[in-house]
């Protein structure tokens, strides 16, 4: 049911883990299956995201597109990032089981609330000073 | 070679070598139609009315009350459908069970579109209809009483004699799907009351696409396939002889060996038990403790979800299953384990691991193995933890 690239990123996912000195930090959660999803970024002072690790409760489904998620947005500003669509993430993997198309669409998700994260830290730390 | 273990034989086993051997002269020697009346169909009719004597006697049933079929699930539908409507002049109310086969469940479904009630009976945690609960829910126009002997996800044996004996006191039709029971546990159907039963051969070493529904004499039922004259009158189609004589051999096979397996199959199952429990952290064993066969062990592992165990089992050769496989692709969890009560995320990590007649220690050892490494994989990769479960920061 899955391709070989699904099964080959589910096998050996990319960014497993999570950052040190992480600006950003988001947890989504769909609440029909239960799928978690965990986003953690460092972006630089130029709003480059440094680096980007994940971390998910959920399918082969979840986790390879959690997987793809963090490969994509490693690199990119925080704005260019805030744009990577669920359809992206879905041609990188190939294609997906029908009922499991939700996967991306929950990873897509997860970016926006990583970067919303840091943007409310930002904004927190600049009242701060 | 890379290493292939099969731990999903309550899905489907492999065919017999003795089953193969008695299969093979019916594709091309005894090839005649066991309705034809020249001598080739005659052969052909003789081998089917063994078959039919072996399925008799492993239940303990008379031969004329065997109806071979095309396998489980339509023996369920035959049953249901069948009685359900040879009966609706006295009434139009089913009981069965949430947990039961979706063969039953979505018959009793089609059924409620005609105007048929259907009362689905919850289960306790371990996964047992209870009796009291029946009989409460036994109406005046209850006909048919259908409960699965063993669930086919968990293992749990229902009280089948129970079962049998309130539904003859209450004057009602009672049926039971034995597909996972067959082979694992003795059935008599006379001892225990049993007005119908389904059988499946490939559950038991047999091959694919036949088996059978028991219909004791003098209860009416419909015919749902209609056709020729086959099955006296009740089933038509041409008989698959390769396959009942197959299924009719699997099953004396079955029964002649069942105190070995179940001894053998029981000793295994305690063995991986007490490994994984021993080195697998935030595990249960789901289904009942003591009232199961012994070839089923589901298992819930904490943190992780259960396909993404699977696949990584499948990477290493190990072949098990999740939920019930007719599920698979669907996204909805066990209706089995949800109906049992189970907490969802022990749905979501619930395992069922089957084992064979042909399952070894080494089987067990090499999958406990790569298992302690999966499960730690995975719940490396999940940012859940069991200490900081409710309020994950």
């Amino acid at each position: 049911m899955y391709n070989l690239k699904v099964l080959e990123i589910f096998k050996n996912p990319k960014n497993v883990g999570t950052v040190k000195g992480a600006n950003g930090v988001a947890k989504v959660e769909n609440n029909a299956c239960g799928d978690i999803m965990k986003i953690y970024i460092k972006v630089s002072e130029e709003g480059i995201i440094e680096d980007a690790k994940f971390k998910t409760y959920g399918c082969p489904a979840a986790i390879a597109s959690t997987s793809v998620a963090t490969e994509l947005i490693k690199g990119k500003t925080v704005e260019e990032a805030n744009l990577i669509s669920s359809e992206q993430i879905l041609q990188i993997l190939g294609e997906l089981p029908e009922e499991k198309n939700y996967c991306p669409i929950l990873a897509e998700e997860t970016i926006k609330a990583v970067i919303e994260d840091y943007y409310k830290k930002k904004e927190k730390e600049e009242k701060s000073i | 070679m890379e290493k292939k273990v099969y731990l999903d034989n309550a899905a489907t086993t492999y065919v017999s070598t003795e089953v193969l051997n008695e299969m093979m002269p019916c594709f091309n020697v005894f090839y005649g139609n066991s309705n034809s009346v020249h001598s080739f169909g005659r052969e052909a009719a003789g081998l089917v009315d063994r078959a039919r004597d072996r399925i008799a006697r492993a239940i303990n049933a008379k031969s004329n009350e065997i109806y071979f079929t095309s396998g489980g699930t339509e023996a369920d539908n035959w049953a249901i459908k069948g009685i359900a409507h040879a009966y609706s002049f006295k009434g139009k109310h089913i009981i069965t069970s949430k947990i039961e086969h979706s063969a039953v469940l979505e018959a009793c479904k089609s059924l409620e579109k005609e105007g048929f009630e259907v009362t689905y009976l919850p289960v306790d945690s371990n996964g047992l209809v209870s009796l009291a609960e029946l009989i409460h829910a036994i109406r005046k126009d209850t006909i048919l009483i259908s409960i699965m002997a063993v669930n086919n996800e968990v293992g749990t044996i229902q009280n089948i004699k129970a079962i049998g004996k309130t539904a003859k006191e209450n004057n009602i039709i009672f049926h039971t799907d034995a597909v996972q029971a067959f082979g694992s546990l003795k059935i008599d159907v006379v001892d225990m009351e049993i007005d119908a039963m389904s059988l499946s051969s490939h559950k038991i070493y047999g091959p694919k696409g036949v088996g059978a529904l028991y219909v004791r004499n003098g209860i009416k039922i419909e015919n749902i396939i209609d056709g020729g004259h086959q099955e006296r009158g009740r089933r038509g189609g041409t008989t698959n002889v390769p396959g009942v004589v197959g299924f009719g051999k699997a099953a004396e096979i079955a029964v002649r060996d069942m105190p070995l397996f179940n001894q053998k199959i029981k000793s295994l199952r305690d063995y991986f038990i007490r490994e994984i429990t021993a080195k697998i952290p935030y595990i249960t064993i789901n289904g009942h403790m003591h009232q199961k066969v012994n070839n089923i062990v589901n298992v819930s592992f904490e943190l992780v979800d259960n396909e993404a165990v699977l696949l990584m089992l499948d990477f290493e050769g190990i072949a098990v299953s999740t939920g019930s496989a007719c599920l698979a692709g669907a996204v909805e969890p066990s209706y089995v384990l949800t109906s049992m009560g189970l907490d969802s995320e022990l749905v979501k990590g619930a395992v069922r691991f089957s084992f064979g007649r042909s399952t070894t220690k080494a089987d067990i050892d090499y999958t406990v193995e790569k298992l302690v490494e999966i499960i730690e994989k995975l719940r490396k990769i999940s940012p859940q933890t069991k200490a900081g479960r409710k309020g994950d920061k």
